[in-house]
């Protein structure tokens, strides 16, 4: 229970977002950090898709996608502010998440999760392949989001990699705030309940069909909203971010540190966007580790490392 | 109409490799309901190895039969190190270890062997044979001909063996299965053994065409998947079919609308495969009991 | 007036017959149990009249309104509820959260405040906490409330879907096997809150293998064998009824004896 109160868990994220830049030893370290949040935003989007209404998805990185490309799109084609272009991407994932939901939610377990796997690839399939838009494999370039300078003028100077550590630790607070109400709501126990059992949810009035696109279309716009943030920091983007391996990493993250709560599954995010700048050095060995660490973890802590650790310890404590 | 022979003939070579990984998805699936998603890894494996030892002086049938027994080793190895220790675990579980255990076999494949694509010589020379109008290549038939080949050798061994109908037994009801004095256990490793095995038979078979290398696993796992599903999950002559199917309908895409979204054509018609009819082409509805 | 009535309702699975041709009505406030055999189609025909099966033959009319096939969320806007023979619990939730659960329908607005969490939301949610509070002490689980669901015990989790299903506010209530499991204490626990229940004007079916309950507490008895109705009517006269007791041939047959002696 300690884990899962509202208050607690964003105390915990606030702090760490607020202190660990004292012990950053170079402006690299805020850029793992923002990488870090951005990853996070993605997987509290899943944590309310698998943690809370017990769907899967292979394919949410084709959400990151939209967002991402709407950025460097928008802007050029629609004359949106970059800014704008972000809600923009987040209005089309949801729309599209409504549509593509309604369908594939009527499947289970690893039917849905195929479905989704499909629809992720055909979205970066059509990122690669439509280059006279989207610039192909190789990418484009995405505009400035001028923030900064705004912040500029007035007094509060920032570099480039402090300001998007700083502003996507804001979102991310944001959306696990919004992520925490949720679960405590009504719309959070409908979903809850069709995760525990179904039937019985239907029974007491839960239409599990409309609850279920609910999770969907939120988690989508969550992943749409972190594609936005990484192509607005990194001001580049390729059809990567759509691509098959960012799902599986988005949905690893999400389980690895326990789907069922917010702050388990950021950890879940810290750690796997962590490893691979931890294992530059052994750069051969990146993806034997993830391998290991996604086998490992689901074998032996099933409810993911954060809720295995708390019980443990409470265990300890009795 | 030369044109579209080609196209069949093309669509039927792949599909056969398709049809290939879908059967030992069909075989795994049956005895544990795991969908292992490092299915295509097994394939990567039988091209890699047979490629390497054929490479150290041995004989290209040695070659090929080392890949095929060690990648069955290391099908055993996956299902009693990481399936096993996992059993009754949620579908979201499962679908990481297997997608974990693909990912921790292709990083390994790339640190023991390299990062380089690779081919051996076809069995039967590279002169293409003249059908029609069109041609195909003389390892294509190869790859048909294992791809029927085994599907036969499958048929009998579920049909006319007692083991192979033990099989079944634990598919249809697992605890029943055990009741009646069936090792479930052993069930579950051979299949995974003679799921590897054929897929690494598939990779000996298709190298030749289209070359391997250590990251070929997951398209393939996923096309097999897709063939699986679109012939109906658990049954093999679904994944036969499917697998065909799949195949045509690629090269179909491929030649008259367009190649780069060819592999896009698999997963339309996963969707729509899906949403229509979800139990397959030959696959059983089931009802929940509450 | 009948409340629910079914008629000829019967449905198939794979060309065999489970349930054919059953009709009965309840009135309001009435306890109807339905008895029978194991298989002989209780929990099919129980499945039917909920929406979870469709059934292939007959009629579901619920306070005059044609309900056949209608699906399980929209039968329970419109009045009825049911707890299940193999408990359907949401076990990663506390025995409170259970409860506020049930209020779905009395609870549930827009996702945006949900979200934001406005006060409408926390009004919403406040709201149906309250009334699962009162809901678990009426079935004694009152002190049980912030427990996880999956630490009670078997007749705990019967009470506690009891109490789920309640606070829908049914109009009908099917109840599946309440006091299996249940030891002698909490049986009559149960039994006294299926009548109250009912004296408050729900209507409620009952599926029970407890013979003395379905005796004590039912205006009438709907008796099913091999998915057929084969007797209904007032408990006493089920009782003597031979087919019933040819049916019920073994233990049971003498306990539906010494029940009505």
């Amino acid at each position: 229970m300690r884990f899962s109160s509202k208050a607690t868990t964003l105390l915990i994220l606030i702090a760490v977002i607020a202190i660990a830049p004292v012990f950053f030893p170079s402006s690299y370290y805020f850029r793992v950090g923002s990488l870090i949040f951005v990853n996070g935003l993605a997987v509290t989007g899943l944590v309310v898709l698998i943690g809370y209404a017990g769907q899967i998805s292979l394919g949410h990185a084709g959400f990151a996608g939209i967002g991402a490309y709407a950025c460097a799109l928008a802007p050029v084609h629609l004359g949106l502010h970059p800014a704008l272009a972000a809600v923009f991407g987040a209005a089309l994932s949801a729309t599209i998440a409504f549509l593509v939901g309604r369908p594939i939610l009527r499947l289970k377990g690893y039917y849905l999760a195929v479905a989704s796997l499909g629809f992720g690839i055909l979205v970066s399939m059509v990122l690669s392949n439509e280059a006279r838009l989207t610039g192909g494999p190789d990418g484009m370039a995405v505009p400035e989001l001028g923030l900064r300078g705004v912040l500029r003028t007035v007094g509060v100077d920032l570099s480039n990699t402090e300001f998007w550590y700083a502003f996507s630790g804001l979102v991310l607070v944001l959306g696990a705030w919004l992520a925490l109400n949720l679960y405590h709501s009504p719309t959070g126990r409908a979903l809850r309940a069709l995760h525990g059992s179904e039937i019985a949810a239907r029974t007491v009035g839960v239409d599990v069909a409309h609850y279920k696109l609910v999770a969907f279309v939120l988690s989508a716009v969550y992943a749409s909203v972190s594609g936005s943030l990484l192509a607005l920091q990194n001001k580049f983007i390729t059809p990567d971010v759509a691509g098959f391996m960012h799902s599986i990493e988005m949905v690893t993250m999400t389980v690895l540190g326990g789907a069922g709560s917010v702050l388990g599954a950021i950890l879940g995010a810290v750690i796997l966007t962590t490893l691979p700048q931890v294992l530059t050095i052994f750069q051969e060995y990146e993806q034997l580790m993830l391998g290991l660490v996604m086998m490992l973890v689901m074998i032996f802590m099933r409810q993911g490392l954060l809720p295995s650790i708390a019980r443990s310890v409470r265990g300890r404590g009795e | 109409m030369p044109e579209l022979l080609q196209f069949l003939l093309s669509g039927i070579t792949v599909g056969a490799v398709y049809a290939l990984v879908a059967l030992g998805f069909t075989i795994i699936y049956n005895a544990s309901d795991v969908v292992n998603f490092a299915q295509g890894e097994f394939v990567m494996l039988g091209g890699m190895i047979t490629f390497f030892a054929h490479a150290a002086g041995l004989p290209l049938p040695l070659a090929a039969l080392i890949a095929i027994i060690a990648t069955a080793a290391i099908g055993v190895a996956l299902n009693k190190l990481a399936i096993e220790p996992a059993r009754g675990a949620p579908v979201v579980s499962l679908i990481i270890i297997t997608i974990g255990a693909s990912i921790f076999i292709r990083g390994a494949t790339q640190l023991i062997f390299d990062k380089q694509l690779h081919r051996f010589p076809a069995f039967s020379g590279d002169q293409p044979i003249l059908i029609g109008g069109a041609t195909i290549l003389p390892q294509s038939l190869w790859v048909i001909a294992g791809a029927l080949a085994i599907f036969f050798c499958l048929w009998l061994f579920f049909t006319r063996t007692l083991i192979g109908r033990a099989v079944l037994a634990t598919a249809n009801n697992r605890i029943a299965a055990q009741l009646v004095g069936i090792n479930t256990n052993y069930v579950m490793t051979l299949s995974f053994a003679m799921s590897a095995a054929i897929g690494a038979l598939a990779g000996v078979l298709v190298t030749p065409i289209t070359l391997t290398g250590y990251d070929v696993g997951l398209a393939l796992a996923l096309k097999g998947f897709a063939a699986a599903m679109l012939g109906g999950m658990g049954n093999p002559k679904g994944a036969l079919v499917g697998g065909l199917l799949l195949g045509v309908l690629e090269a179909m895409t491929a030649g008259y609308i367009s190649s780069q979204y060819k592999d896009a054509a698999a997963f339309v018609v996963i969707l729509a495969v899906l949403f229509a009819m979800p139990q397959g082409l030959f696959g059983r509805k089931s009802t929940d009991r509450v | 007036m009948s409340l629910l009535q079914i008629e000829g309702l019967g449905i198939d699975f794979g060309g065999l017959r489970a349930v054919h041709d059953v009709g009965f009505s309840l009135k309001p406030g009435e306890i109807v149990s339905v008895i029978g055999p194991n298989g002989a189609g209780k929990t099919t025909l129980f499945n039917m009249i909920s929406g979870v099966y469709a059934p292939g033959r007959g009629r579901v009319v619920l306070e005059g309104e044609d309900v056949t096939r209608m699906p399980p969320h929209l039968l329970a806007r419109r009045g009825l509820s049911r707890t299940f023979q193999n408990l359907q619990i949401f076990q990663s939730m506390s025995v409170l959260e259970n409860a506020i659960a049930g209020h779905h329908l009395h609870e549930r607005g827009s996702v945006f405040a949900d979200l934001f969490s406005l006060p409408a939301s926390r009004r919403r949610s406040k709201a149906s906490e309250e009334s699962a509070r009162v809901l678990l002490e009426r079935v004694g689980l009152g002190r049980a409330a912030e427990q996880e669901a999956g630490s009670l015990s078997y007749g705990a989790l019967k009470r506690l879907e009891i109490a789920r299903a309640l606070a829908l506010k049914p109009r009908v209530l099917l109840l599946d096997e309440p006091a299996a499991g249940c030891n002698a204490v909490e049986t009559e626990e149960i039994d006294h809150l299926i009548a109250k229940v009912a004296a408050e004007g729900v209507s409620i079916l009952l599926v029970e293998h407890d013979m003395k309950m379905v005796m004590r507490i039912s205006n009438h008895i709907v008796v099913l064998d091999h998915g057929e109705k084969i007797a209904e009517g007032e408990p006493a006269a089920i009782a003597r009824n031979p087919r019933v007791i040819e049916a019920y041939l073994g233990a049971q047959a003498t306990e539906v004896q010494n029940a009505d002696g």
